[in-house]
């Protein structure tokens, strides 16, 4: 078991105070400089100069391999260290990994690349680049070993980082060579293996950051402790949109603990004090008076209301996906199918609220946070701070979840704000689960009405697809908007690219209204994918039902010309059985979508007492990803994008009253428990050529599934959710 | 002022009486393996052991606590050697971002010495912590593994 996992480089550098102990270790980066590298608790301090940005190797042999992407438990760290180490041909059981910093990265022209962690890339967006950076690391060491024995570097050959000399039968080792190796001039080109030969990648692996999460030891944002540091609770104005009128701060003046009350921007006050609960407390007694503005006004109804004007025809909307005249052939039709779907707002409620550490002083700003994308939060830190890139810098720490939440930067920004106003004193910022709830960047809500038209002969020959709601790039990346439209609408629809429609109809209109109410959006895992996948594979099962064929073959009947699409759904209903009896009791439903690079399906049995209590039996999902890097997180991933996925369906549901958010804290935003877990089995059926992504399309298929499912077992179509508001819950 | 036993150690903490245990654990005496999730004892990642039993402790008070034996996970190795249930966890390879583990792992511990050999219903029952990850697949896996072990 590997022990050496990356954020005791970290936490070392941390204070780590014990009951015990009460030890301060001193505050120092993870690493000093671009070259150095610090060793790892226990063992001696020493320089030892990186072979390449990706991989430094100590002279005790251990491999050093540094990851920009974030770790959220997608088992990320050890995807790329696994490629890295594949390329290298050094000893896994050697491996430890770091992270370097986004300055550090700045400062060396990006040397790093994209730290983003979202939208499934962390493998997919990097593999090409990690992989070349081990291969070249691999060339150089085994220079240096040739060099030194005078020989041809062609008549060496490395295995589990020990270097031979065929002809002689010398041997040495990376670590005895990685000095003279970072010396040499990197090669212009490497080749890289072909995944049928890969040994380390391919192979279910053991996570490198097992251990630290078993023992408590595992550093995450909420547990930086600096010298002198104090905590910060905060209240944003709980109306999205409105001011912090005033606030009474002599009314908590002489509460324990309390060192100051700070205005955060024109929206939010914090409450400085030595402990975060005493913070908290404070600031629950702290009298603040709001400006809630003409956000107040809106609720669930009115926008709901709003959405559904989108839905009709006469009201302009952007044409995502479109083939025929699918207006002309639904008017025509021998047969009409017709059915409006929603889909509501949900929170990330990852398990660790958000919160992150500032030390500001006038020359310097170090952020410690755990955060799904480096480079946002250091450019959020010099916005913020003021500072220029080189006087600014942020540590990642594990994060206690993300899901898209920790993509964004808003608890970043906050936080210098804080500490702005207190130089010199390390601030933790910390919210609450109801500030967490409340505050959040929610998944987008949006309507979809389908109508799907059939000829005489009961073929499928035209299908309008069009959505009405809340575009997330308008909000977060409107640069990223096309002439004012949004083009991400149509993931899982989408005409081509990485979520491509698996379906072929003669005539298809597929398009979107956008309307967006004030209740921050962002990327919530899955992000378009699941209601898009919802919306759809529901609705085709509806039209397979109005044609009076099988779900499964009548979906097989539109795909010819999608052989990936097909592949994994065949896939799931062989392993599920479909087209055999289920047992007793239990009814089946399938799904499939494309997202994220991925061709995904999922099939689930379920049982169904008193039409409203659902067993979940068992779910089938498969995946062609183009590759699987690590099986055995491949396969966790999916399991546990069904049981956010399904969460969402049952329990979830964020509903707005007087403007703001209504759900507070677990006890009105639940989650699944061990007790509601499905058997999952996931079947990988990568066929290779491509890339594509594994932390979120499989929840695309995970609540359809079910749905339909439903629907065999009752005869009833759901098409409104959470199912909480339907009756409707786990057995 | 309050007099805590926490793995087996007596540590005072200068708090108020209604202080939750959660946070004199974590910021006064500073172990921070204990996570907090809710504050309303729903998710259970601050599950810890009072005199044995699993509580969460965001919803016992160090007045509650006072003069109890509280361990943590930070207390569940014993003599270097770590509790089966971590063994489990890691033969397993259970955790994915890990921060409601600690939590988990308690709790279990606390169900097989109770319970050596739970049955599937039994940890239907006894297990109710949240993991948004959603490891609860490998977590039955572990907790057989650790019944067994």
């Amino acid at each position: 078991m590997n022990q050496h996992v990356m954020p005791k480089l970290n936490r070392r550098a941390f204070v780590i105070g014990t009951a015990t102990a009460g030890l301060a270790l001193g505050l120092d980066l993870p690493f000093g400089g671009p070259s150095v590298v610090r060793a790892a608790d226990g063992a001696p301090e020493v320089n030892t100069p990186e072979v390449n940005a990706w991989v430094v190797i100590r002279p005790d042999d251990t491999v050093v391999i540094r990851i920009a992407r974030s770790e959220m438990g997608q088992g990320t760290l050890t995807g790329l260290a696994q490629l890295v180490a594949e390329e290298l041909e050094c000893d896994w059981s050697k491996v430890t990994t770091e992270y370097p910093t986004p300055g550090q990265s700045v400062a060396r022209k990006r040397a790093w690349g994209d730290f983003s962690t979202g939208g499934s890339r962390g493998i997919r967006t990097s593999q090409d680049y990690v992989r070349k950076g081990g291969a070249t690391a691999r060339v150089m060491l085994i220079q240096a070993a040739a060099n030194e024995w005078k020989v041809p570097p062609a008549e060496c050959k490395v295995s589990n980082g020990v270097i031979t000399h065929t002809p002689s039968g010398r041997t040495t080792t990376y670590g005895k060579v990685a000095e003279a190796a970072a010396k040499l001039e990197p090669p212009a080109d490497v080749k890289l293996k072909d995944p049928k030969d890969w040994t380390i990648a391919g192979k279910g692996l053991k996570r490198l950051d097992t251990v630290d999460k078993t023992t408590g030891k595992m550093i995450y944002g909420i547990d930086v402790k600096l010298p002198g540091m104090l905590n910060a609770a905060i209240k944003d104005c709980p109306v999205f949109g409105g001011k912090v009128k005033s606030f009474d701060e002599a009314k908590i003046a002489g509460m324990k603990g309390v060192k100051k009350v700070v205005p955060v921007g024109d929206s939010a006050v914090a409450v400085v004090a030595d402990t975060w609960w005493h913070a908290k407390t404070a600031l629950d007694a702290l009298p603040i008076v709001w400006d809630e503005g003409d956000n107040a006004k809106v609720s669930s109804e009115t926008i709901a209301k709003w959405l559904a004007e989108g839905l009709d025809n006469a009201q302009p909307a952007y044409v995502g996906n479109q083939n025929g005249d699918a207006k002309a052939a639904i008017a025509g039709a021998a047969k009409k199918v017709e059915a409006v779907y929603s889909y509501p707002y949900q929170n990330h409620a990852t398990m660790e609220p958000m919160n992150a550490t500032v030390l500001y002083t006038p020359d310097k700003c170090e952020v410690w946070c755990g955060t799904q994308n480096g480079e946002a939060a250091f450019a959020a830190a010099l916005e913020a701070s003021g500072l220029p890139a080189d006087k600014v810098d942020v540590h990642k720490l594990m994060l206690g979840g993300g899901f898209g939440r920790r993509g964004m930067t808003d608890y970043v920004r906050q936080a210098v704000a804080i500490a702005k106003q207190m130089p010199g004193t390390p601030i933790k910022l910390l919210w609450s689960r109801e500030e967490d709830m409340q505050h959040g960047k929610y998944h987008p809500i949006t309507q979809c009405k389908l109508t799907g038209a059939f000829d005489a002969d009961n073929n499928l020959v035209a299908l309008h697809y069009r959505l009405s709601g809340q575009s997330i790039l308008f909000s977060v990346r409107p640069e990223a908007l096309q002439n004012g439209m949004d083009p991400a609408a149509f993931q899982g629809v989408a005409q081509s690219g990485e979520a491509a429609i698996g379906y072929s109809v003669p005539n298809l209109l597929v398009e979107h209204a956008m309307r967006n109410p004030h209740v921050p959006p962002g990327f919530w895992r899955g992000v378009n994918v699941n209601h898009n996948a919802i919306y759809m594979e529901c609705f085709i099962d509806e039209l397979a039902q109005a044609a009076g064929q099988d779900p499964l073959e009548f979906r097989r009947k539109l795909m010819g010309k999608h052989p990936k699409h097909l592949a994994v759904l065949n896939a799931v209903a062989e392993k599920i059985g479909w087209g055999t009896p289920a047992p007793q009791g239990v009814y089946r439903g399938i799904a499939q979508v494309m997202g994220y690079g991925s061709y995904v399906a999922g099939a689930a049995e379920i049982s169904v007492t008193d039409g409203s209590k659902i067993k979940v039996h068992r779910i089938v999902a498969s995946t062609d990803p183009g590759y699987v890097v690590n099986p055995a997180q491949v396969e966790r991933q999916i399991a546990g994008s069904f049981v956010y996925g399904l969460s969402a369906l049952f329990y979830g549901g964020c509903t707005v009253k007087d403007g703001r958010i209504e759900q507070t804290n677990f006890d009105t935003y639940n989650s699944m428990r061990i007790n509601e877990m499905p058997k999952v089995e996931s079947v990988m059926v990568p066929s290779g050529g491509f890339w594509g992504g594994v932390g979120e399309p499989t929840i695309g298929v995970a609540a359809p599934a079910v749905l339909n499912a439903y629907f065999a077992a009752t005869g009833k179509r759901i098409r409104s959710f959470p199912l909480r508001n339907q009756n409707i819950s786990f057995a | 002022m309050a007099n805590l036993k926490i793995n087996g150690k007596t540590i005072t903490v200068d708090v108020e009486d209604d202080t939750p245990l959660l946070w004199a654990i974590r910021e006064n005496v500073g172990l921070t393996g204990t996570k907090y999730g809710c504050g309303i004892a729903q998710c259970g990642a601050c599950t810890v052991h009072i005199d044995g039993v699993a509580m969460r402790s965001c919803g016992v008070t160090v007045s509650e606590a006072a003069g109890k034996e509280i361990t943590t996970i930070e207390g569940l190795e014993v003599n270097g050697v770590m509790h089966k249930v971590q063994l489990a966890w890691i033969a397993n390879d259970v955790p994915q971002c890990g921060y409601c583990q600690s939590g988990m792992i308690m709790a279990v511990a606390a169900l097989l010495k109770e319970n050596p050999k739970p049955n599937d219903s039994d940890i239907n029952d006894a297990i109710t912590n949240i993991c948004r990850c959603g490891t609860f697949q490998q977590v039955r896996e572990a907790i057989h593994a650790a019944a067994n072990a």
